[in-house]
C-alpha cells in the first residue's frame, strides 16, 4: 500500500468493516452509561429519570462488591497460575519425541473445543458430585468422607474448571514456542556445563517469555469474563460470586438495570486498569 | 593439554551408517581442520567428540582417559557453532561468563575472565550489549569469547566463518589463527573453505562418507594427494585429471596436473586446445581450454598479464616433475 491512491481505496474498503465493528461497540457501551446515571427498573416503573451517580455510590457501598472484586481477582490469578506453570511442564513434555504423538496432542488440546456450559456441567455432576461423582467414589474408596466440592471448596473447584478448560490454550501457545527454540542453544548450553534445571531456567524459559505474557494477556481478557462456568455451578454463592456475576444478579435477579450498568462501568475500569498493567509487562518482554 | 584419540569409532542413525569404522589422532596443541564434502559427516564427527551425540560403538580418549560415556560438560572441550548458539536474552558479558557461572565460579574471577577475554577479542566496547545488537563479525566473537573463558583442553569449530562475508572472514580466520598461536590449544575446525584448510590447518584430515581419505599436512595433501579424490578435493582450481593415452605415456591410469604447473605459450607446448573461458583475477588469469583430446577441460593458471580470449589456440606444457600419477584403483603411483 504505497501510493495514495491505494491508500484511499484501502481505506474505503475497510470502511464498512470499521464503521459496524465501531458500532457493535459503541451503542452497547454508550448504553451502558447511560443506563448507569438512570434510575431504570423494567418491572417496577421502568425510567424513573436521571439520578447522577446514585448507582455508582450504591453499587461501590453494597456489601457484595469488595468480595466480588476479590474472587474476581483470585479466579483471574489462580487460573492464570495453574495454567502457565502446568502449560509451560506439558508443553515441554509435548516437545519431546515420543511414541503416538500426534493423538496425545489432540488430546490435550480437546478441552478447548467443549463449550464452558457443558463442561461446568460435567464436571458438576460427574466429577464433584457428592453422592455420585467421581471423586466421592475415590474418597469412599480410601474410606475418606466425599467432600461436596462446590459447596466446601467452592473456589477451588471453580478455578479447578476453568483451568482444565484453558490449560489447552496456554499449551498450545508455549508449544509453538519452545518448538522455535534453537535447539544449538541447549546444546551450546549443555557445553557449558548447564545442568537440565539450569538450561530450563537460563534458556526455555526466558525464550519463553514473550509466549507467556501473551498467554497471560488473552487470558485474562478472557476470564474476566466468565459466567457460565458459575452460573451452572454455584450461582454465585459460597464466595464465588465474581464481578461479572454480580452484574447479572443486579440486572436480572433485582430488576435494577441503572445499578447492573454501574457495574459493568466498574468492570470495564477494572479490566482496563488490568490490561495496561499487563501491556507494560509485555511491552517491556518485547523490546528484548 | 588436549590430545584426542578416537579408536575404530562408529555412528549410525538408525539404518544409516554415516561414520563406518574411523581411526584418527590430534595431537595436543595441534590445529586439525576437517574437510569433506556436503553430508560427509563432518559435523557429526565433530558433535562426537563434543559429546552431543552418542557413539554406536568405539572409544574417543581425550588425554588418555576414556571419555566416551563422559557428559559434554565433563569433557573439557568447547565448542564454537555455525550459528553462534548466543543466548539472545542475555548482554554479551553474561553470555560469556555463563559457563563460569555454570562451574559456580566466583563474581571477581569471572569478571576478569571476560574482561580478560574481551580485551583479546576487542569486545571490551560491546559487553553491555545484546547479540542481537551485534554485527555477524561480533557474534562470532562472542561465541568464541564464550570458548575461551574456559580455558578448554580443546576447542571445536564448526564452519564458524561460513555465515560471514569475505573481507571479515579473512579478518576472522587471522584471529583465530592467532589465537591459535597464542594460546596453543588444540582446536579441531570444519570447513568448505581451501583457504581456510590450507592457511590455517597443521593437519587436514579429507573425508568422504565417513571415511578418512588421508591425513597430513597441507603441503603433504599438495604435494602427494594419495588418491584421485585427494587431489581433486585439495587446490583451488582443481587438479587436471587425465586418462587414456596420455596417461599410458607415464606408465598410469590417469594422470593429474595441477593447472599452476602448465605454462602456456602462443607457438608451442605439448598440449593444444583452444580457450573457451578466460578468467582474468588481476594477479592471475584462469584459462578454461577445450578441444585437447586429453579431457573435457583443461584448467590452466598463467600470469596476469597472459591475454589469451576466447575462441584462441594456445599450447600448453606441463612441468614433469610434478605429474601425479595414479593407479586403475585411483591410488597414487610413487
Ligand atoms: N540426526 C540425524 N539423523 C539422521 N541422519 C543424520 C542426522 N544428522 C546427520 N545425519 C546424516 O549424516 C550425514 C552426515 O551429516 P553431517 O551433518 O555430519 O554432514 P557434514 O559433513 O557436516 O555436512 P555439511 O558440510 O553440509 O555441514 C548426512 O548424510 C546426514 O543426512
Ligand atoms: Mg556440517
Amino acid at each position: 500500500m504505497a501510493t495514495k491512491a491505494s491508500r484511499t481505496a484501502a481505506r474505503l474498503m475497510l470502511a464498512p468493516a470499521v464503521i459496524l465493528l465501531l458500532g457493535w461497540m459503541m451503542v452497547p457501551l454508550t448504553m451502558t452509561v447511560i443506563f448507569s446515571f438512570k434510575r431504570y427498573l423494567p418491572m417496577r416503573g421502568g425510567d424513573l429519570g436521571w439520578v447522577g451517580f446514585e448507582n455508582y455510590v450504591r453499587f461501590v457501598n453494597s456489601s457484595a462488591f469488595w468480595p466480588a472484586v476479590q474472587s474476581t481477582l483470585m479466579i483471574v490469578g489462580g487460573v492464570l497460575l495453574i495454567t502457565v506453570v502446568l502449560g509451560v511442564l506439558l508443553a515441554i513434555l509435548l516437545d519431546q519425541p515420543m511414541w503416538g504423538q500426534g493423538i496425545v496432542r489432540i488430546l490435550v488440546i480437546a478441552p478447548f473445543f467443549v463449550m464452558p456450559t457443558v463442561s461446568a456441567l460435567v464436571w458438576k455432576n460427574m466429577f464433584m458430585d457428592p453422592v455420585n461423582g467421581l471423586f466421592a467414589h475415590l474418597w469412599r474408596f480410601f474410606g475418606a468422607t466425599p467432600v461436596s466440592w462446590l459447596s466446601e471448596a467452592s473456589m477451588p473447584s471453580i478455578i479447578l474448571i476453568v483451568s482444565w478448560q484453558w490449560l489447552p490454550f496456554a499449551t498450545l501457545i508455549l508449544l509453538t514456542a519452545i518448538q522455535s527454540l534453537d535447539s544449538e542453544q541447549l546444546e551450546a548450553a549443555e557445553m557449558d556445563g548447564a545442568s537440565p534445571l539450569s538450561r530450563f531456567i537460563y534458556i526455555t524459559l526466558p525464550h519463553l517469555a514473550r509466549a507467556i505474557t501473551i498467554v497471560v494477556l488473552i487470558q485474562t481478557i478472557f476470564l474476566l469474563a466468565i459466567f457460565a462456568e458459575i452460573f451452572v455451578t454455584t450461582q454465585g454463592a459460597f464466595g464465588t460470586r465474581t464481578l461479572t456475576y454480580l452484574i447479572f444478579q443486579r440486572v436480572l435477579e433485582s430488576q435494577n438495570v441503572g445499578l447492573g450498568s454501574a457495574g459493568g462501568v466498574y468492570a470495564i475500569i477494572l479490566a482496563n486498569i488490568l490490561a495496561l498493567f499487563l501491556m507494560r509487562i509485555v511491552g517491556k518482554n518485547l523490546d528484548r | 593439554m588436549g590430545r584426542i584419540v578416537l579408536d575404530q569409532v562408529t555412528k549410525s542413525f538408525g539404518d544409516v551408517t554415516v561414520i563406518p569404522p574411523l581411526d584418527l589422532t590430534i595431537e595436543d596443541g595441534e590445529f586439525a581442520v576437517f574437510v569433506g564434502p556436503s553430508g560427509c559427516g563432518k559435523s557429526t564427527l565433530l558433535r562426537l567428540i563434543a559429546g552431543l551425540e552418542d557413539v554406536t560403538s568405539g572409544a574417543i580418549r581425550i588425554d588418555g582417559q576414556d571419555a566416551t560415556d563422559i557428559v559434554p560438560a565433563k569433557r573439557g572441550l568447547a565448542m564454537v557453532f555455525q550459528s553462534y548458539a548466543l543466548y539472545p536474552h542475555m548482554s554479551v558479558r553474561k553470555n560469556i561468563a555463563f559457563p563460569l557461572r555454570m562451574a559456580g565460579m566466583d563474581r571477581a574471577e569471572q569478571d576478569r575472565r571476560v574482561d580478560l577475554a574481551a580485551s583479546v577479542l576487542n569486545l571490551t566496547d560491546y559487553l553491555e550489549r545484546r547479540p542481537g545488537q551485534l554485527s555477524g563479525g561480533q557474534r562470532q566473537r562472542v561465541a568464541i569469547g564464550r570458548a575461551i573463558v574456559r580455558e578448554p583442553a580443546a576447542f571445536l569449530f564448526d564452519e564458524p566463518l561460513s555465515n560471514l562475508d569475505a573481507a571479515l572472514r579473512m579478518g576472522m580466520r587471522l584471529e583465530i589463527s592467532e589465537l591459535h598461536k597464542r594460546l596453543e590449544t588444540t582446536m579441531i575446525y570444519v570447513t568448505h573453505d581451501q583457504v581456510e584448510a590450507m592457511t590455517m590447518a597443521d593437519k587436514i584430515v579429507v573425508l568422504r562418507a565417513g571415511h578418512i581419505e588421508q591425513v597430513g599436512s597441507p603441503l603433504d595433501l599438495y604435494r602427494a594427494p594419495r588418491n584421485l579424490f585427494v587431489a581433486g578435493f585439495i587446490g583451488s582450481p582443481k587438479m587436471n585429471l587425465i586418462a587414456g593415452a596420455e596417461a599410458a605415456k607415464h606408465d598410469a591410469h590417469t594422470i593429474g596436473v595441477r593447472p599452476e604447473h602448465i605454462t602456456v605459450s602462443a607457438t608451442d607446448g605439448e598440449w593444444s586446445g583452444v580457450v573457451a573461458v578466460s578468467e582474468h583475477l588481476g594477479s592471475d588469469t584462469f584459462f578454461h581450454v577445450h578441444d585437447t583430446g586429453l579431457a573435457d577441460t583443461i584448467t590452466v593458471r598463467a600470469d596476469g598479464e597472459v591475454g589469451f580470449r576466447h575462441g584462441d589456440r594456445i599450447h600448453m606444457t606441463p612441468r614433469a616433475d610434478v605429474i601425479h600419477r595414479f593407479d586403475e584403483q585411483g591410488l597414487r603411483i610413487a
